[in-house]
C-alpha cells in the first residue's frame, strides 16, 4: 500500500467517514466524558488502543477459531469478551504505570467496553469483508475519527457553558442538538473524492 | 419493601425512564432510530433481553465479585442479545437481515450494564423481572418515538405508506445522522418537560 493511499484512507476513515457522525456509533462517551480536554484525550486514546487490538484479534477469533469451527453464531459473545478483556488490561496497565491518570479516567472506564464504536468497528469490518490489515487500520483510524469527535465535542460544550437555554434542554438535550450540528458540517466531507481510498464499501443512508 | 407494579411503570416509563432522564444506552438508540419497523424489533428485542439478564443477574447476586461485575454483566447481556439474533434470524428472517450489525451491537448496550448494576443486583428475581419489563419498555418507547419522528419528517411515511400525499417526500436532514441528534435531543428535552410537570402538579 502506497504512502498516498494510506493518507486518502486515513483522511477518509477520519473525516468523511467518521463513526460519530456518520455512523452514530460511540455517542455514549462523548456526552458523559466531562468537557475537560485531558480526560478527552485520555479516553480517547485508551479507546483508540483498545479498538486497534480488538480489531486484530476479532479477525483472529473469526479467521481461525468461529470460522473452522462453523461457530460463527458465538460471535457477539466471542467479541464482547475480547473487548471486555483488553479494556481491563487497558485500565490494569494505565493504574499501574500512569496512577495519576488513571484517577482522572477511573470513572469513565466502564464506557470504554460498554462503547458501540469498538464492537461496531469489528462487525462493520466482517460485514464488509475486510482482510486482516484492511481490519486493522479500520480499527485503528475508526478510533483516531472517535478521538477527534471527542476531542471536538469537548471544545464546543466549553462553549455550551455559557448558553442559558430553555430548563427542559439544560445538558444533554443541547449537547445532542449540538452534535447534530458539527455532524451536518462533517456531512460536507461527503462531497470530497477520495479517488477510491475508501475502507468503507457502501454508506449507510 | 414491596413496590407496586403502578410504581415501577411509573419510574421506568417517565420519571426515571432509561434513556429520556438516566441517559442510558443512547449510542445505540441513535444508530437503531433510522427506520420505525426496525425500531420496533429492536424495542421489543431489548425488553426480552433486558428482563432476562435482570432475573439471571439478580439470581446471581452476592457471587459475582465486585472487581468483576462490569465483565459479568456484560458478558451475560452478549449471551441474551445473542439468543435474540438467533430466534430473529429464525423466525423473521427479512427483518433480521434489514436489522444488520444493530442487533449484535445491542450487546454493549449500557442500558443492561446500569440496570444490572442499579437494580438486579441487590433485588430479588421478580422485582428485577419488573424492572426490566418497564426499563425496557420505557427504553423502547424513546426509541419508537425517535425513530416515529424521523422516519415521519425524513421520508413522509410511516411503516412505508406515505402520510402527507406523494408530493411531500422528506426533509433529506431527519434521515441524515445530524437529524438523529437533533431529534433525540427534542425527545429528551420533551420528556424532561413532562416529568417536572407532572411532578410540580403533586
Amino acid at each position: 500500500m502506497s504512502v498516498s493511499s494510506l493518507l486518502l484512507l486515513c483522511f477518509s476513515a477520519v473525516f468523511a467517514e467518521n463513526l460519530v457522525f456518520t455512523r452514530l456509533l460511540g455517542v455514549g462517551p462523548l456526552i458523559t466524558v466531562s468537557g475537560k480536554p485531558k480526560a478527552a484525550l485520555t479516553v480517547g486514546a485508551l479507546i483508540t488502543a483498545v479498538m486497534t487490538l480488538s480489531s486484530a484479534l476479532a479477525f483472529a477469533a473469526r479467521r481461525f477459531v468461529l470460522e473452522p469451527l462453523g461457530a460463527q453464531f458465538l460471535q457477539i459473545i466471542v467479541y464482547v469478551v475480547i473487548i471486555v478483556l483488553l479494556s481491563e488490561g487497558a485500565g490494569l496497565l494505565l493504574s499501574r504505570f500512569l496512577p495519576a491518570l488513571y484517577g482522572i479516567v477511573s470513572v469513565y472506564m466502564p464506557l470504554v467496553p460498554a462503547n458501540c464504536a469498538v464492537l461496531g468497528a469489528s462487525l462493520l469490518s466482517v460485514q464488509f469483508g475486510h482482510g486482516f490489515v484492511q481490519s486493522v487500520l479500520f480499527g485503528f483510524f475508526g478510533s483516531l475519527g472517535f478521538a477527534l469527535a471527542l476531542f471536538v465535542f469537548c471544545g464546543v460544550r466549553e462553549r455550551l457553558e455559557l448558553a442559558d437555554p430553555p430548563r427542559s434542554f439544560a445538558g444533554v438535550p443541547m449537547y445532542l442538538v449540538a452534535l447534530g450540528l458539527i455532524a451536518l458540517a462533517f456531512c460536507g466531507f461527503k462531497g470530497v473524492d477520495f479517488g477510491g481510498g475508501s475502507l468503507f464499501p457502501f454508506t449507510l443512508s | 419493601m414491596r413496590k407496586s407494579v403502578s410504581y415501577f411503570a411509573k419510574t421506568g416509563l417517565l420519571t426515571r425512564n432509561p434513556a429520556a432522564i438516566q441517559l442510558l444506552g443512547l449510542c445505540f438508540l441513535l444508530a437503531a432510530s433510522a427506520s420505525l419497523k426496525d425500531a420496533l424489533t429492536l424495542g421489543v428485542c431489548a425488553v426480552l433481553v433486558l428482563v432476562c439478564s435482570n432475573v439471571t443477574l439478580s439470581l446471581l447476586r452476592g457471587l459475582i465479585p465486585d472487581s468483576a461485575r462490569v465483565p459479568a454483566y456484560l458478558i451475560t447481556a452478549a449471551g441474551f442479545v445473542t439468543v435474540a439474533e438467533l430466534a430473529v434470524s429464525a423466525w423473521l428472517p427479512s427483518a433480521g437481515r434489514s436489522l444488520g450489525i444493530y442487533l449484535p451491537l445491542m450487546a454493549v448496550n449500557s442500558l443492561f450494564l446500569a440496570r444490572a448494576d442499579a437494580f438486579a443486583s441487590e433485588n430479588g428475581p421478580a422485582a428485577s423481572a419488573l424492572d426490566g419489563v418497564f426499563m425496557g419498555l420505557g427504553y423502547a418507547l424513546v426509541l419508537v418515538i425517535t425513530a416515529f419522528v424521523r422516519e415521519l419528517l425524513g421520508a413522509g411515511r410511516i411503516f412505508g405508506f406515505s402520510v402527507f400525499g406523494r408530493a411531500f417526500t422528506g426533509v433529506p436532514f431527519f434521515a441524515l445522522p445530524a437529524g438523529a441528534f437533533v431529534c433525540l435531543g427534542f425527545v429528551i428535552a420533551a420528556f424532561r418537560f413532562v416529568k417536572r410537570k407532572t411532578e410540580e402538579r403533586k
